[in-house]
């Protein structure tokens, strides 16, 4: 059956042969089980997504009386109402704006901090990393109110300034973390070529330790990404004046003002705009952000 | 962790051809460059990370509320209200439950789906996972990129009583007790559905992970135990949960981090900290409340303390239960 009948440990045992046929007869049985486990978790994740999608073409009306039909008449109403109420577009260019700077400014900043701590040698380099894991472990709740106060000081709440700077320097740690392990992995060999040919500390990193960093860079600005743009709590605290909402403070608002007016239509439309961009993005990149997802964690 | 960086430092030394010594006064270029690399992104981290966490220490010792010119300083009269605050107590014991379920309950689904798409294939060949095993990574992965606040939305309303998936899909199969059954509005049943979404958002990024975990054991020892005679339930339980355990305390950890926060799911099922009797109230919830609607900044900032001290608790028993848990597989090793 397998190869691994004919190998002399199992030729040893008496009825290993049984044992052998006994096994595919409930392989098969297993095999339907992991199936049927695995489909069932497959529709608990997906259902809602499709539960979503259907009701945001129903009206308020129907959504009310019969939650599981399908709608009427397949209508775009709810999105139009949702597009101008909402907001959301106007929310969608605030995030992008914020999320934008935020995730390049990490990014170089990210590069360079990790690029010194892991190829140079000088006094209180570990302190500097270490103080960089404790951020990352320590509650960021701990920090609101003091943040909060901070940024009133510095006249940057509500800002967009401001929550870039504090997005910045939250995403920071992680980033560091993950580069630096990925700078002090790359060969010496280059670095050291590059510096016989006579590049300075300044052509080195940017001309030949950055390009050769760029995988790394790719999957922890994925992760980034993912996590500045989803990030609420930051800019609930930071961010409250409305103009500069992002998408998931709007999207909050939004679902307790539906929530009091009984426009779910209109949530369920608001739902499924910022879900579709997230979702379209994912099927392009899916592929690399598992591979970010493993590599973040590994090293 | 081994020294990164000092083969580095060999290597410039010997490049410019210098003393036996490897410590040497570097180059005055090379200190502007490091001062530019490190100076940048250090003063970000400090004005905007590292001062906030320091002042929390000074401010939660203070009774300020915002308002008064100069806060008094009170000692630790905040912690000692803290701990006959009921409604605080309730949020400690809310978030500690968080803690203790999320991570088990997500950990051992996430463990499953892994083990059946990556060795639970076939009997027969190589060691495999069932068929379809992409799709099942790829759609269980979706929801981590879909923001909590969102996620926390559509579960609010597939929970609402009249108008919802959960209780529509109940009576479509024929119980008809569950007609306008307010899951997040009754006192018994909130904290569970609450903590069916945080799951169902959160399993799918340690399937990824230990997917990459199992990926890289290598395949003869899989091979092996199949010679062995080793099942599918017993290769995962002996064979894949010790390798990967180590991915395992990974995820303990951050799952413990982001279950004692739980902020965001629980602000979308339940905006303004509004639960039936709180019975889903977290810390987090609790000290938001405080800060900015009651403006008891000291409080509040107490309470942050409290949760960092809880979450340092949390991570030093999932060390001490991980380095346990390691130190008997050592031994078993060791004597067999």
């Amino acid at each position: 059956m397998t190869p691994s009948a004919r190998t002399p440990r199992a030729t040893d045992r008496a009825g290993a042969g049984r044992r052998q046929t006994k096994t595919r007869a409930r392989g098969g049985a297993v095999t339907a089980a992991s199936h049927t486990l695995l489909g069932l978790w497959i529709s608990i994740v997906i259902i809602p997504f499709l539960w979503t999608v259907m009701c945001s073409f129903k009206t308020t009306r129907e959504i009310l009386t019969a939650p599981l039909a399908l709608p009427e008449r397949w209508s775009l109403d709810n999105y139009v109402n949702a597009w101008t109420e909402a907001g959301v577009g106007r929310y969608f260019f605030n995030t992008a704006i914020v999320v934008g700077c935020a995730l390049v400014l990490v990014m170089v900043l990210g590069g360079m901090c990790a690029y010194v701590l892991a190829r140079f040698r000088f006094r209180g380099r570990m302190v500097i990393y270490y103080s960089m894991i404790a951020a990352m472990a320590f509650p960021a709740f701990l920090a609101i109110v003091p943040l909060f106060l901070l940024l009133q000081d510095l006249r940057l709440l509500n800002t967009k300034p401001g929550l870039v700077a504090v997005y910045v320097a939250f995403a920071l740690p992680f980033t560091v973390f993950f580069l630096h392990s990925f700078f002090a992995s790359l060969p010496n060999d280059v670095s050291e070529a590059a510096q016989i040919d006579g590049a300075g500390d300044w052509r080195t990193y940017f001309q030949v330790m950055l390009p050769m960093a760029a995988p790394g860079m790719a999957s922890v600005a994925i992760l980034n990404f993912i996590g500045l743009w989803n990030q609420y709590m930051l800019a609930v605290v930071l961010n409250s004046k409305k103009e500069n909402y992002v998408l998931t403070q709007g999207m909050q608002v939004f679902a307790q003002k539906a929530g009091y007016s009984v426009d779910f239509g209109g949530l369920f439309a608001a739902v499924v705009m910022t879900v579709v961009p997230v979702l379209i993005v994912y099927m392009v990149f899916q592929r690399r952000l598992q591979g970010s997802v493993s590599q973040g964690t590994f090293r | 962790m081994n020294c990164p960086g000092s083969s580095a430092a060999v290597v410039s030394h010997r490049a410019r051809g210098g003393g036996r010594r490897p410590r040497r006064r570097p180059r005055p270029g090379r200190i502007a460059f490091m001062a530019v690399f490190l100076v940048l992104p250090l003063s970000v981290f400090a004005v905007f990370e590292v001062w906030p966490y320091l002042q929390a220490f000074r401010l939660a010792l203070t009774d300020w509320g915002g308002f008064s010119a100069d806060p008094n300083f009170v000692g630790l009269e905040n912690f000692r209200k803290l701990f006959s605050d009921g409604l605080f107590l309730k949020a400690l014991r809310n978030s500690c439950l968080l803690a203790l379920v999320i991570p088990t309950v997500c950990l051992s689904i996430a463990f499953a789906i892994a083990c059946l798409v990556t060795t639970a294939g076939p009997a027969v060949g190589r060691t495999r996972g069932v068929r379809g095993a992409g799709i099942y990574r790829v759609v269980s992965f979706f929801p981590y990129v879909v923001p909590a606040i969102i996620i926390g939305l559509i579960w609010g309303l597939a929970y609402s009583p009249q108008m919802g998936l959960v209780n529509g899909l109940l009576r479509a199969l024929g119980l008809d007790s569950f007609e306008n059954f307010p899951w997040l509005g009754s006192e018994s049943t909130a904290m569970p559905a609450a903590m069916v979404v945080i799951v169902w958002g959160t399993t799918g990024f340690y399937v990824v992970l230990f997917v990459a975990a199992i990926k890289g054991v290598p395949a003869e020892i899989y091979d092996s135990a199949r010679v062995d005679g080793a099942g599918r339930l017993r290769t995962a339980v002996a064979i894949t949960l010790p390798m990967i355990l180590e991915n395992v305390r990974t995820g303990y950890i951050y799952l413990g981090l982001a279950a004692l926060d739980s902020f965001v799911f629980m602000e979308a099922l339940f905006p303004q900290a509004r639960s039936p009797n709180y019975a889903t109230l977290t810390i987090t919830q609790d000290l938001f409340q405080t800060a900015f609607e009651k403006f008891r900044f000291g409080y509040a900032t107490a309470m942050g303390i409290v949760l960092a001290l809880v979450t340092l608790v949390y991570a030093v028993i999932i060390f001490s239960v991980f380095r346990l848990v390691r130190g008997r597989e050592d031994w078993k090793e060791g004597t067999s």
